[in-house]
C-alpha cells in the first residue's frame, strides 16, 4: 500500500470504492483552497487560485452556507490571547465572500465558560453578517445549568436538550446535541429521546433529499482515547442509511478532518479560536500553542455549496491567514 | 477568722483547679489539630493527579485546576459536584462517610479519578 503521509486518514477501514490515492492527494491540497467534489464515487478537484474566494471558481451552487465552530469566546490563554480578534477575522472573511452564504451554522463551543457576556459578544460580532446563524451547543456552552441558558438564547422551537431540523432549498438540515449527560469515561452521547425524534423526523423524507447533520462532537470515532466520538452515533446513521447524500458537519477537535463512508461525508471544522493537536500527537487534547505568525493558518471557516442534481455537497475549508 | 481563711484557701484551690483544667483542655485541642485532615488533587493535562487516593473519614479533598482549559469534578453517584473550574480555581469536599467515590470531569468524561475513604 502507499506509504503513510500525514494526510492519511488512519481510522477509515471502509472499502467504499473511492480511489484512495486521488482522495489523499485532494485532501493534501484542501488547505490551500482546492474544491473537492465527489461525483459518483470519484473525486474531482478544482484547484482554486491563491487568494481567490473558495466557491467562486466552482459551479455556482443553488445553496451556499458557511460552517463556523469553536469560537470559545472568553478564552485568554497563550494559545490565543485574542479570540475576539480571530473571530472577527473569520466573520470579515464570511462578509467578503463573493457568493454570500444564505445562513451560518455554528457547531458549538460558542462560549468558553457559558457566561452570558461571552454569548452576547459572539452574537454582536455575528450581527454584521446580516444572516441567521443556526447553533448547536458544545460542552463549553452547557456548563453549570444543563444548557438552559443556551436553549433560551438559541433553542427556539427546539426539542429536548435543543435538537431541531429545518429545510432550505430542498436540503434537510438536522441540528443534534451530543454534549449532554456525558458518562464517566465515555464519549459524546445523543440519547434515546433524541434518536427516537431523529428516526421520526426523517422517516417520511424522499431518499433523494440531501441531508446535512450538524453537531458538536464528531459523529464518527476520530480518537476514542481523547473522547473524540459519539457512543450512539451508529444508531443515528442507521436512520439516514436510505438517503443518497448525507453530509455530517462537526467541530470540537479544532482541526479539519474528512472521512467518506458510503453515502456519508463526515467533516470537522477548524476553530476560530485555537488549534488542538492531531490525535495521539500530544499527551492531551488541550489548546496547542503555535508561533504567533502561524496561528491564523490553523484557524478557519468552511464554505458549503449545494448544486441541485449533484450527488454530494461541496465542502471547502479556508484558513484565516 | 478561720472560716474566712478556709474560704480563701478553697477559692484559691478552685481557681487553681480551673486553670489546670483549662491548660489541660488547651493542650488536647492542640493535639487534635496536628492530625492532617486535607488532601490536594491537581488537575492538569486533562487528568487528575493523583487519580486514586485513599483518605480517612473526615478528610477534606481540594481539587485545583492547573490546566489551561476548564474542568469539573463530578461524582459518578451524584454525591458531590463542582461548578466549572477555570485555571487556578478550586473545589473542596469533606468526606464524612467511608466508601469508594469514583468521579469524572463532566466536560471531558474521559478524565476519571477515585477517592477511597476508610
Amino acid at each position: 500500500m502507499t506509504k503513510k503521509t500525514k494526510d492519511e486518514i488512519l481510522y477509515d477501514h471502509n472499502h467504499d470504492g473511492i480511489d484512495r490515492r486521488g482522495f489523499l492527494k485532494c485532501m493534501a491540497w484542501a488547505g490551500t483552497g482546492t474544491l473537492c467534489v465527489m461525483q459518483g464515487g470519484v473525486l474531482k478537484s478544482f484547484a482554486l487560485n491563491r487568494g481567490s474566494d473558495p466557491g467562486a471558481a466552482a459551479a455556482k451552487g443553488e445553496l451556499s452556507f458557511v460552517q463556523i465552530s469553536d469560537s470559545h469566546m472568553g478564552f485568554n490563554k497563550p494559545a490565543n490571547t485574542d479570540v475576539v480578534g480571530t473571530f472577527q477575522v473569520a466573520v470579515d472573511k464570511i462578509n467578503g465572500l463573493s457568493t454570500p452564504p444564505e445562513f451560518l451554522l455554528h457547531t458549538g463551543d460558542i462560549s468558553h465558560l457559558s457566561k452570558p457576556e461571552e454569548f452576547d459578544h459572539v452574537d454582536q460580532i455575528l450581527k454584521s453578517t446580516g444572516k441567521q446563524t443556526f447553533f448547536v451547543p458544545g460542552e463549553h456552552d452547557v456548563l453549570n445549568d444543563d444548557g438552559q441558558q443556551f436553549r433560551e438564547r438559541y433553542g427556539k422551537g427546539s426539542k429536548g436538550a435543543g435538537w431541531y431540523s429545518f429545510d432550505q432549498k430542498g436540503v434537510h438540515f438536522v441540528g443534534l446535541v451530543n454534549v449532554m449527560n456525558l458518562k464517566a469515561g465515555g464519549l459524546g452521547s445523543l440519547g434515546h429521546d433524541q434518536l427516537e425524534w431523529l428516526e421520526d423526523d426523517v422517516k417520511h423524507l424522499k431518499s433523494s433529499t440531501p441531508i446535512v447533520v450538524f453537531a458538536h462532537i464528531p459523529l464518527w470515532t476520530v480518537y476514542p482515547d481523547w473522547g473524540w466520538g459519539t457512543e450512539d452515533s451508529a444508531q443515528a446513521l442507521a436512520y439516514l442509511k436510505k438517503f443518497g447524500s448525507v453530509t455530517v458537519l462537526n467541530g470540537h477537535i479544532h482541526q479539519i478532518m474528512q472521512k467518506v463512508e458510503g453515502n456519508v461525508t463526515f467533516h470537522t471544522a477548524a476553530s476560530t479560536a485555537f488549534p488542538q493537536p492531531e490525535p495521539g500527537k500530544a499527551p492531551s487534547p488541550g489548546p496547542m500553542t503555535v508561533p504567533a505568525d502561524q496561528l491564523r493558518s490553523y484557524l478557519g471557516i468552511t464554505n458549503v455549496n449545494y448544486v441541485q442534481g449533484q450527488h454530494a455537497l461541496a465542502v471547502v475549508d479556508s484558513k484565516l491567514g | 477568722m478561720r472560716i474566712r481563711v478556709c474560704i480563701a484557701r478553697l477559692a484559691v484551690s478552685v481557681v487553681a483547679a480551673a486553670i489546670l483544667l483549662l491548660a489541660a483542655g488547651r493542650s488536647s485541642v492542640v493535639n487534635a489539630q496536628q492530625t492532617p485532615a486535607s488532601v490536594d488533587v491537581k488537575i492538569d493535562n486533562f487528568s487528575f493527579g493523583p487519580a486514586a487516593i485513599t483518605v480517612a473519614v473526615g478528610t477534606t479533598v481540594t481539587w485545583t485546576n492547573r490546566d489551561d482549559i476548564p474542568h469539573t469534578v463530578v461524582s459518578d453517584d451524584k454525591v458531590f459536584k463542582s461548578k466549572v473550574l477555570d485555571t487556578d480555581e478550586k473545589f473542596s469536599y469533606t468526606f464524612a462517610k467511608p466508601g469508594t467515590y469514583p468521579y469524572f470531569c463532566s466536560v471531558h468524561p474521559k478524565m476519571t479519578g477515585r477517592v477511597i475513604v476508610q
